[in-house]
């Protein structure tokens, strides 16, 4: 049949009356399902923790949040939050300070700065880097970056600044805060630039065009546009990057030191709440203990609740001030 | 300084007469331009002087390259990866297509406004002042930020509202707020690339009144669609017309260049002619 046989009669289909049909009845019912199943998982798995830790409440309380403690010998034990609770703020803060510029850098450079011939292949490593297994990134931590660090920067550091509280004696073992908080960047690095680098090119090229025209340079233009367009949802992928950090159990595990102190010296050893949780779980003896442990669970996921709402709220904030809406533009 | 903008627009009565061509200063001198894509050229061969305190109007059919060329002028094509162009724009005497010459400091001489509305999302105030800043024009800025919206006849409608978002202009507004912004930072030459074509009538109106006005202070170079804008506006008019090389090539060629009263009541080319009388494309 070619072109011209096709009839071009206008054509009046019959107005039926009202059907089921099948397509959009089982998309509800299917979207309508996943839905539900998500919130009742999340439902079960609160429940679940706050049964868990339901003995360690009864017999600690509120006091167990401010106490720095972790005592497992029967007939002693006394168990607290305290330095894990300070531990995963510590790292996890650390590690975004670090990782917020190195990674908006990253992805300023591979959007706007570099030939195009390196953009691919760097764009590639940094997803690898995103691909690594935490626990190769720990080990690598253990053998590696954690006796250099100890040897270079802390050493340095300590020698330079060590009139900081935060910059003490390195630990002997290499093991620290301080390379927790390293290997915690190195994790959350390529979460946060491929965000960022996504929302950079997402800056419609009218609006780079409009200020390169003005006679600004290029780092002028990422200032005064690039940034304010993009700052909304960078502060999202960092808070992104936050929760990972925080609720990052293995790697840190492996190169913390486990300490249950709370010192403000970076170079010495300490322990996170998913840390302690990871590394205790399956020696776990007393049932108190083993609550203990859910109870830190519980901490943990109010403390990152809290961290993701208080985020949001900035993001929200931010973005209003602004009147940047994504896609707003006419 | 206040403006008035006019019910109609009467250009005939409006436009004076261009003087002696030995009495023009030229701004810009166009020698061989070729403006290439990749293996493609775009623009072949322009050369052109485009003079100062005039409008000029640049013409020619979709495709022609008039947008290519006159990005030309203010290094805009640096930005395409693959772009590059032979020949010489001298610029007051110097070659601002040289590579020692710093792309920057050319478009801080040479302003842009753009196709569509690209206000920055800003504050009204701030999508004007931003500029400014930057280039360190920092005092008076009120009174600058309030000069350009007023040059731009857009004051009247925001001196109310400077804080609001340059986004919750309406399109035609949005536009004045850009050209405020490219006037604010006080160029030699504002480029214009179609700066009417997704505005309505009136609109468009507002922003040929005001090139009128501002013709004493700036130079405009102005790429329109439009033939009627082009006959209203421009003081001089390039027509630009596609023409086929060996091997199926088509590229952008000058075709003619004239005062703009002679380019659309006796053009001297034949293809100028069927242009303007609407016979092509």
């Amino acid at each position: 049949m070619s072109a011209a046989d096709i009839s071009t009669e206008p054509t009046r289909r019959p107005f039926t009356g009202r059907r089921v049909r099948f397509g959009d009845v089982s998309l509800q019912l299917v979207a309508g399902a996943a839905a539900l199943g998500v919130t009742v998982l999340v439902g079960l798995i609160v429940w679940k923790i706050v049964d868990g830790s339901r003995l360690a409440i009864v017999k600690n309380g509120w006091a167990f949040l401010i106490r720095v403690a972790w005592n497992p010998v029967p007939g002693r034990e006394l168990y607290g939050a305290a330095s894990f609770l300070f531990g995963t703020v510590l790292t996890s803060f650390g590690a975004l300070l670090i990782a917020a510029p190195l990674s908006i850098g990253v992805a300023l450079f591979l959007t706007e700065l570099a030939p195009r011939v390196i953009q691919g292949p760097v764009t590639a490593l940094v997803e690898t880097l995103a691909a690594v297994p935490s626990v190769l990134i720990g080990l690598w931590g253990i053998y590696v970056l954690g006796p250099v660090l100890r040897t270079s920067i802390e050493s340095w550091l300590h020698t330079v600044f060590g009139f900081i509280p935060l910059f003490g004696d390195p630990s002997a073992a290499g093991a620290s805060i301080f390379t927790a908080i390293i290997v915690l960047t190195i994790m959350i690095l390529p979460i946060v630039s491929s965000i960022s680098r996504e929302l950079f090119r997402e800056v419609p090229s009218e609006l780079k065009e409009g200020a390169l025209a003005l006679g600004t340079t290029r780092w002028e233009m990422v200032r005064g546009v690039i940034f304010p367009y993009a700052r909304g949802g960078i502060a999202a992928a960092l808070i992104l990057g936050l929760s990972r950090a925080m609720g990052e159990a293995i790697a840190v595990t492996q190169v913390v030191g486990g300490s249950p102190t709370i010192q403000w010296n970076l170079f010495s050893t300490g322990d996170t709440l998913a840390s302690k949780i990871a590394a205790a779980y399956q020696g776990a003896v007393t049932s108190l203990q083993l609550s203990s442990l859910i109870y830190l669970g519980l901490v943990l996921l109010v403390f990152s609740l809290l961290a993701n709402l208080v985020a949001q709220w900035i993001v929200r904030r931010v973005a209003r001030k602004h009147g940047v809406t994504r896609g707003g533009h006419v | 300084m206040s403006i008035t903008i006019e019910p109609t627009v009467r250009v005939e009565t409006r436009r004076q007469p261009i003087p002696p061509r030995e009495r023009l200063e030229p701004i810009f001198e166009v020698e061989g331009l070729d403006a290439i894509y990749g293996a493609k050229a775009a623009i072949k061969d322009v050369s052109m002087e485009v003079y100062k305190n005039l409008v000029t109007a640049i013409i020619g059919p979709s495709g022609c390259g008039k947008s290519t060329y006159i990005r030309c002028f203010n290094r805009m094509n640096d930005l395409i990866p693959t772009f590059r162009q032979t020949g010489t724009i001298r610029y007051h005497g110097q070659d601002i297509c040289a590579s020692n010459i710093d792309p920057v400091a050319v478009r801080r001489n040479i302003g842009m406004v753009f196709q569509r509305p690209n206000p920055f999302p800003k504050s009204i105030y701030d999508n004007v002042a931003w500029g400014c800043r930057v280039l360190g024009m920092k005092e008076d800025l009120d009174a600058r930020v309030e000069r350009a919206l007023t040059q731009a006849a857009l004051w009247d409608e925001v001196k109310d509202r400077l804080k609001a978002s340059g986004l919750s202009l309406s399109g035609g507004q949005q536009q004045r707020l850009c050209i405020a912004r490219a006037i604010a930072v006080e160029p030699d030459v504002v480029l214009m690339d179609e700066p009417a074509s997704a505005l309505d009538p009136i609109a468009t109106q507002a922003i040929e009144q005001l090139m009128h006005q501002l013709k004493s202070q700036y130079t405009f170079v102005i790429v329109t669609h439009n033939m009627q804008q082009a006959a209203r506006v421009a003081d001089m008019t390039a027509f630009f017309s596609i023409s086929q090389g060996g091997e199926g090539e088509r590229y952008g060629e000058l075709i003619e260049y004239d005062a703009t009263e002679k380019i659309f009541t006796a053009p001297s080319d034949k293809r100028t002619e069927d242009y303007v009388t609407g016979r092509f494309g």
